[in-house]
């Protein structure tokens, strides 16, 4: 993207949680868009928003690890942290941000990648669940283990969410 | 050098200034966007965001009581 790039920001994602991930998104884009120069590094839970397949699937290596990412399933069925009443909250929320003309997850996710942020998977986390790259989208730059993540953020702040 | 336009008034944060990035970095040198926007967040933001990405903002104007025009020329 254009423009000179001096602030930077990055982001350890670790919820896959609906609202977390919205927040995060949020934070993510508007400093991106302000010329942030933004890394989102997500470890564990926060995996399932950046998997291929949006939603329930049986992928990894491994009958336990395809089993368990069936149930984690991808940014389509992330749950609310609080009040998910079996999935029907963040379908609720979702169309309530819609009606207010409020960014969704999903456009925001979008927008992250429109803006060119950087995404990357965590190393050890992919290994638990027996995923590689390729189960992630395409955007995915890179997997990383915590001294990568470190360096690529060295220099500014460094957000857990 | 062409025009093009932009409506946010109906964008809340952080789509206000993602959108007119985003559509900033479609343009070409010297192209002019007209970002139509509300008072308060939005106005207070994008032309400061844009300025600070090396743009030019060209005019501000008051288009309706809440409604106002920003234009940028994209550097």
């Amino acid at each position: 993207m254009e423009g000179r790039t001096t602030k930077k920001m990055s982001l350890i994602v670790f919820s896959g949680s609906f609202d977390k991930l919205v927040a995060a998104f949020t934070l993510a884009t508007g400093a991106a868009a302000v010329n942030y120069e933004v890394n989102i590094f997500f470890t564990f839970w926060g995996l399932n928003a950046i998997k291929k397949k949006e939603g329930r699937s049986f992928i990894g290596n491994g009958f336990l690890a395809r089993f368990f990412n069936f149930l984690m399933g991808g940014r389509k069925n992330v749950p609310l942290s609080r009040m998910n009443f079996c999935g029907a909250s963040p379908r609720l929320m979702s169309s309530l941000m819609k009606k207010r003309n409020v960014a969704t997850l999903n456009e925001l996710y979008q927008a992250a990648k429109e803006l060119k942020i950087n995404l990357y998977a965590c190393e050890m986390s992919m290994h638990i669940l027996g995923l590689t790259l390729k189960d992630f989208d395409k955007e995915v730059k890179e997997v990383l283990g915590v001294p990568r993540f470190l360096e690529y953020s060295e220099g500014g702040d460094r957000i857990f969410i | 050098m062409a025009t093009y336009q932009l409506d946010i008034t109906k964008e809340h944060c952080p789509m206000t200034f993602v959108k007119t990035k985003v559509e900033l970095s479609k343009l070409s040198g010297g192209d002019i966007l007209e970002v139509n926007l509300l008072k308060g967040e939005p106005l207070d933001n994008v032309p400061r965001s844009a300025a600070e990405q090396g743009h030019e903002v060209l005019k501000i104007s008051q288009v309706e009581e809440d409604v106002y025009q920003v234009i940028i020329k994209k550097k």
